[in-house]
């Protein structure tokens, strides 16, 4: 049987040579460039895609480990006529200058809400336990893995504080 | 990144025999191997892939502590609720690592087995010992600034980089490994990994065709828990010094000082002498400088290092004072 991965709700084989990353194959095989290549070894954030509802860096897996995973990248998350809350809120806010690191913020930034939904600390939360109040200081932790060599950080944090008080409200 | 054959294990036996293999690897998380693969620091001829192995499970042992399966994230153990509520000390070692996405991937087993950070290590035209046994070590004489200062030996000054051990050592955790033949033994994670010597290349004391399947702690212990990582920069970077302390004080005495260190040594460094100069004692200044004297009496810095001889004193000074005023 054909060992594959669900991309955005479509299924796509795994290759054969397990050299291939999971991000090499997202751009490669299932042809969706908008998870890009930045560092490619973990450390810049930008290849971020979410797989099973929890975000990871694609660079540092072989898609040959993902076999019946459901992976979702920018191309599922939102379209230019219908874009995430996250994806608007850049936009509005600027958050970005060339942009090669965007999809990886909005990637690692949706899954983060969820995180945040779980009540997971970090290493900004005054308490291990309980709800997170989701301050600035949380945000910037939280996001500690997608680097900006543009230094959009101030508009990003912005973006998502925004987003963080419209779910709240 | 080199060809290799790529093996999914069916049990815990295929893996070990996989990977009794010289040249194979078992791979969980991935997020340091293939790093290294990409480097080609490590070129693997096989790897097994031990995920679909179970062995996430996180669950409470019979004695009132708490089992760790190998294939647990980061992440799931760090955000399990016993962790939080009776370990928090792990809790915020684990937090205080890595990023999210790699939290997310990384497992509690290759955590323990991850390789050091040092520059000379993952750069392959450089001399390293521990790579490359014999080319001689690069950063003796060279760029030490993470570097270790204690336990160091004439063929390397490696560091063991990660934080969630150095928690688990203060803890007194046990790691729990599998062998082919199916046995299991056990061994204490402050006995887990190995000082350089001259076998610098022999990180921890997994044998051929061993695989960690959990790690153990102990029930709780009275007692206020502390995990202090001072780094270059507030996230995502290595400890220059990190301290994990289980203290209490009872009466106005100090009556447990479970500490272990990080950043210091090629292992969580763990000194039983700590404990005994503080247990019975009122805390003071004169004291902790005592404990400091104690753990720093054989400290060795590489030039580029040598702030973390007193970076490593002032540290003890702020958690034990801090150990204190919360027990106020």
């Amino acid at each position: 049987m054909t060992q594959s991965i669900s991309v955005n709700g479509a299924q796509h084989p795994i290759p054969n040579d397990p050299r291939v990353t999971l991000l090499d194959f997202l751009r490669h095989d299932a042809g969706l460039t908008g998870t890009k290549k930045g560092c490619d070894h973990g450390q810049c954030g930008a290849c971020t895609v979410i797989v099973n509802g929890i975000r990871i860096n694609s660079c540092l897996t072989l898609a040959a480990m993902h076999d019946g995973d459901s992976v979702t990248t920018i191309e599922g998350i939102g379209t230019t006529d219908n874009p995430s809350a996250l994806q608007r809120a850049f936009m509005e806010h600027d958050g970005f200058q060339c942009g090669y690191c965007t999809p990886g913020q909005i990637c690692s930034a949706t899954a983060m809400f969820e995180e945040l939904a779980n009540n997971w600390p970090s290493d900004a939360s005054g308490q291990l336990e309980g709800k997170i109040e989701i301050t600035g200081e949380e945000i910037r932790e939280r996001m500690s893995g997608n680097l900006c060599r543009c230094g959009a950080y101030a508009n990003i944090v912005a973006a998502i504080q925004a987003v963080a008080t419209e779910k709240g409200s | 990144m080199r060809p290799f054959q790529y093996n999914r294990a069916r049990s815990l036996a295929d893996a070990s025999g996989i990977i009794s293999d010289k040249g194979a690897l078992a791979i969980a998380g991935g997020t340091n191997l293939l790093d290294l693969m990409k480097l080609q620091v490590e070129i693997p001829e096989q790897l097994a892939d031990i995920n679909h192995l179970g062995m996430a499970e996180i669950a409470d042992t019979e004695d009132g502590g708490l089992r760790i399966g190998a294939l647990a994230t980061n992440t799931a153990a760090a955000v399990h609720p016993r962790v939080r509520s009776d370990y928090p000390v792990l809790a915020r070692a684990i937090l205080a690592g890595a990023t999210q996405q790699l939290r997310n991937k990384a497992t509690t087993g290759g955590n323990l087995c991850q390789r050091t950070r040092c520059f000379y290590f993952t750069n392959v035209d450089q001399p390293c010992n521990k790579r490359e046994p014999g080319s001689g070590c690069g950063a003796i004489d060279g760029i030490a600034k993470l570097h270790a200062v204690l336990g160091t030996s004439d063929q390397c000054i490696a560091t063991y980089p990660g934080d969630m051990a150095v928690a688990m050592s203060a803890l007194g955790a046990v790691v729990h490994i599998a062998h082919e033949d199916g046995e299991e033994r056990t061994v204490p994670v402050a006995d887990f990994h190995c000082l350089p010597g001259d076998t610098p290349w022999r990180e921890n004391v997994l044998e051929p065709g061993e695989i960690i399947t959990a790690v153990s702690l102990p029930a709780k212990v009275a007692g206020t828990q502390i995990y202090r990582k001072v780094r270059e920069r507030s996230s995502y970077a290595f400890a220059l010094v990190s301290i994990a302390a289980i203290v209490e004080i009872k009466n106005g005495l100090f009556s447990r000082a479970d500490l272990a260190f990080g950043g210091l040594a090629h292992k969580p460094w763990h000194d039983p002498r700590i404990a005994d100069v503080l247990i019975g004692q009122v805390p003071s200044e004169k004291l902790f400088d005592e404990a400091a004297d104690i753990l720093l009496s054989g400290a060795q810095g590489f030039g580029e290092n040598d702030f973390k001889i007193p970076l490593t004193r002032r540290t003890l000074h702020a958690v034990l004072a801090q150990a204190v005023e919360q027990a106020a």
